[in-house]
C-alpha cells in the first residue's frame, strides 16, 4: 500500500504489507464499518433533533447542543426522573452481583480444584453449564420459576416462608425491611430532596423483589465462567508457598486468605473488570422478561436507551443515555484498577505474603 | 473430606435442577405446570406443547432462521478472524501496531451502547430488515483475532520455512501449513462463534423486522413478553427454551474439555 512503485519492481516489503492489508481488510472494515462508524453516528445523533425519518445527515435535522442530555440529567421532567431510576436499578444490580459471582465463582472454583476430589469433571460441568445457555431460554425458565405460584416460592413455603409475587412487587427490598422495624414513611427530608428525579426515600429503595430475582440470575449464569478463570489462576500456582505455610502451622482458612488470594489479584482484577463492564449492560433480560416493570423497578440505563429511541422515537436522548452509559462503564473501571493498584501497595505485615511484581513496579 | 461433597453435591443440585425442571414442565399440561412446579414428573406426559411450538407457530421459521444466521456468521467469523490473526502475528508490515492497538481498543466498546448507532448504520446502508443486516456486522470479532494472534505466535516460524522455500505464497502457506497445525485453537474460535451468534438477541432486535426474519432469541423473547400470546402457556414458553438450549447443549457437552479450557470470549451478562 505504501510508496507508489510499480508491482512488477515493487520490492519484498511491498508485497507483504499487500498482503498484510488483504489478510486484515475484512476484519477492519466490518469493525471499521459497524463499530467506530456508528459511535461517530451516534456523537451527531445525540446532540441533533433527528426523529428517525430519513438519514440523520439529511438537511432537515438541526444540531442542538446538549440539549439531549440536558432533558436527561437536569430536565425536570419524564426522561430525568426514568434515567435516574434507571440508574438506581443498576447500580443495586452491580453493587450486589460483581461481589457476589466473584465469591462463588472463587468458592466453585476451590472447591472443584482439589486434586483428590472425585467427580470433579461432573461439578465442573454442572455448574458451567448455565453460562453456555443463552440468556433469553433462562429468562424464560426464571419468569416461570419466580411467578407467584412457581417452584421459588412452593420451596420457600416448605421452609414457611412466604415468597414475594416476585415479577409484580415493586417495593425495594430496604423499604421492606424498613416496614419490618417500623419505619412505614420516609423522613420528609429524604422525600423532598430529589438526585436526577428520584427522592433520596427512592434511592435508598433497594432493589426491587424482580431485580433480585434478576441478580440471582446474573450469579447463576455468570459463575461458571468466571469459575473457569479462577481454576486456571489455581492451577498455575505452584503448591511450594502453601505446603511452607502448611509447615508453618498455618491453617487451611490461612493458607488461603494470606498466601493463596494474593496471589489470585490479577484474576480477581480481571474477573471483577469484566463483572462490571457487564453488569453496567444488562439488557436482554430485561427486554425478554420485565420490560422494565414493575413499576419500572427493572428498567436499566442499556434498556432505557434502547426503548427511548425505537419505542418512543426519541433518538437524541437513547444516543445521550447510551453516551453516559459509555462514559459510566469506562469510569468504574478505571476506578476499580486504582483501587486495586492501592492496595497493592500496602504493605503487608505477614511476610509468608507473597508479593505480586506487578504491584511495585506502579 | 464428605463436608465438601455434601457441599459440592447440594450447589450441583442448584445448579442443575432449574433445567430439570425446565424440561419437566414442558411435557406437563397447563394446570399441572402450576398446580405442581417442582415437581419432574409430570402427572400426565404430555407433548401438546411441542406440537403446537412445530405444527401451530412460526416456531421453525425461527428455528430455521437461527440455523442461516449462526452458520453464515461462524463461518465468516472464523475465516476473517483466523486471517487477520495470522496477519497481525506473521506477517510483517507497516501499519501492524496500529491496526492491532485499534483492534484492542474496539474490544472494550461495550456492546449495549451500540444498539442505536448500528441500527443507523445498517439502515443508512440499506441493510435493513435482511439477512445481511443481520449477518454481516456479526463476521468480524475483535476477541476472536486477539485469540488467534496469540496463538498463531506460538507456532514457531520454522514450520512456515519449507513451504516458502517450495514458492508457495503467504496464503497458501498459511492455508496448508499453519492452519492445519491449529486445528485446536479453531475450534475454540469455531465453538464461541456458534454459542455467540446462536444465543445473540439485540443484535437481532436492532437489524430487522420482519416476521419472516425472526430468529429463535427474538421470538421467543417476543414469546415470552406476552406480545404473541395470552395467557401463562408455561410449557409452552419452557419447550421453546429447551429446544433453543438444545444446539449448545449438544456443542458443549462433544467439545466439553476444549470449551472447559478456552472461556476467554465466552462470556456473558
Amino acid at each position: 500500500m505504501r510508496g507508489n512503485g510499480t508491482r512488477r519492481t515493487g520490492s519484498r516489503g511491498n508485497q507483504t504489507a499487500t498482503t498484510g492489508w488483504l489478510f486484515t481488510a475484512p476484519v477492519l472494515i466490518i469493525l471499521g464499518v459497524f463499530l467506530v462508524l456508528p459511535v461517530v453516528m451516534a456523537a451527531w445523533v445525540s446532540v441533533s433533533d433527528w426523529t428517525g425519518r430519513g438519514s440523520p445527515f439529511a438537511v432537515g435535522t438541526q444540531f442542538v447542543g446538549a440539549k439531549n442530555f440536558e432533558a436527561i440529567v437536569s430536565g425536570g421532567g419524564l426522561a430525568e426522573r426514568d434515567f435516574g431510576t434507571a440508574l438506581r436499578n443498576n447500580l443495586y444490580y452491580v453493587v450486589l452481583v460483581v461481589p457476589l459471582q466473584t465469591m462463588v465463582s472463587l468458592f466453585l472454583a476451590v472447591m472443584v480444584n482439589g486434586r483428590m476430589l472425585k467427580g470433579r469433571g461432573f461439578f465442573r460441568t454442572a455448574f458451567y453449564f448455565p453460562s453456555v445457555t443463552s440468556t433469553v431460554a433462562i429468562t424464560v425458565l426464571w419468569l416461570f420459576l419466580f411467578n407467584a405460584t412457581g417452584a421459588v416460592n412452593k420451596f420457600l413455603s416448605l421452609l414457611g416462608v412466604t415468597g414475594p409475587n416476585w415479577f409484580q412487587e415493586p417495593t425495594g427490598v430496604f423499604h421492606l425491611l424498613a416496614q419490618a422495624v417500623g419505619i412505614g414513611s420516609p423522613p420528609p427530608a429524604m422525600e423532598s430532596g430529589t438526585l436526577l428525579g428520584v427522592s433520596w426515600w427512592d434511592w435508598l429503595s433497594g432493589p426491587s423483589a424482580a431485580m433480585s430475582a434478576f441478580i440471582l440470575m446474573a450469579i447463576f449464569t455468570t459463575s461458571g465462567t468466571f469459575m473457569l478463570l479462577f481454576i486456571a489462576a489455581l492451577q498455575n500456582l505452584q503448591g511450594e508457598l502453601e505446603e511452607a505455610a502448611m509447615l508453618d502451622g498455618a491453617s487451611s482458612w490461612q493458607r488461603f486468605w494470606y498466601v493463596t488470594l494474593p496471589m489470585l489479584r490479577p484474576t480477581l482484577f480481571t474477573v471483577i473488570t469484566l463483572g462490571l463492564i457487564g453488569t453496567w449492560q444488562i439488557f436482554d433480560q430485561i427486554y425478554t422478561g420485565t420490560q422494565g416493570g414493575p413499576a419500572k423497578t427493572t428498567i436499566t440505563p442499556a434498556y432505557l436507551s434502547f426503548s427511548t429511541a425505537f419505542n418512543n422515537q426519541q433518538w437524541g436522548q437513547g444516543a445521550a443515555i447510551a453516551f453516559i452509559l459509555f462514559a459510566i462503564i469506562i469510569v468504574f473501571t478505571v476506578i476499580q484498577r486504582v483501587l486495586l493498584r492501592e492496595r497493592d501497595s500496602v504493605p503487608r505485615r505477614k511476610r509468608m505474603n507473597p508479593k505480586p511484581s506487578r504491584g511495585r513496579a506502579l | 473430606m464428605w463436608l465438601a461433597y455434601v457441599a459440592l453435591i447440594s450447589l450441583a443440585v442448584v445448579y442443575i435442577f432449574p433445567f430439570l425442571i425446565n424440561l419437566a414442565t414442558s411435557f406437563k399440561t397447563e394446570p399441572d405446570a402450576a398446580s405442581d412446579p417442582l415437581s419432574l414428573f409430570p402427572a400426565t406426559w404430555s407433548s401438546l406443547a411441542y406440537g403446537k411450538l412445530f405444527l401451530n407457530s412460526d416456531f421453525p421459521l425461527w428455528f430455521g432462521n437461527s440455523v442461516v444466521v449462526t452458520v453464515f456468521v461462524t463461518c465468516g467469523r472464523v475465516f476473517f478472524d483466523l486471517l487477520a490473526g495470522y496477519a497481525l502475528a506473521r506477517i510483517p508490515f507497516r501499519g501492524r501496531s496500529v491496526i492491532f492497538a485499534g483492534v484492542v481498543a474496539v474490544m472494550a466498546v461495550p456492546g449495549v451502547v451500540l444498539l442505536i448507532p448500528k441500527f443507523l448504520v445498517i439502515n443508512q446502508l440499506g441493510l435493513y430488515d435482511s439477512y445481511a443486516g443481520m449477518i454481516i456486522p456479526l463476521m468480524a470479532d475483535a476477541a476472536g483475532v486477539f485469540i488467534m494472534k496469540n496463538f498463531f505466535e506460538s507456532i514457531p516460524a520454522s514450520v512456515e520455512e519449507q513451504a516458502r522455500i517450495d514458492g508457495a505464497g503467504t496464503f497458501r502457506t498459511f492455508w496448508s501449513v499453519v492452519l492445519p497445525m491449529s486445528m485446536p485453537a479453531v475450534m475454540t474460535i469455531v465453538i464461541l462463534s456458534f454459542q455467540g451468534s446462536w444465543n445473540e438477541l439485540s443484535h437481532f432486535i436492532i437489524a430487522a423486522q420482519s416476521p419472516e426474519l425472526i430468529t429463535l432469541t427474538k421470538g421467543v423473547a417476543q414469546l415470552s413478553s406476552g406480545q404473541l400470546s395470552a395467557g401463562t402457556q408455561y410449557p409452552l414458553k419452557l419447550a421453546a427454551a429447551a429446544i433453543m438450549t438444545i444446539p449448545v447443549a449438544i456443542v458443549f457437552f462433544i467439545f466439553q474439555k476444549r470449551i472447559m479450557n478456552s472461556t476467554a470470549g465466552a462470556l456473558k451478562e
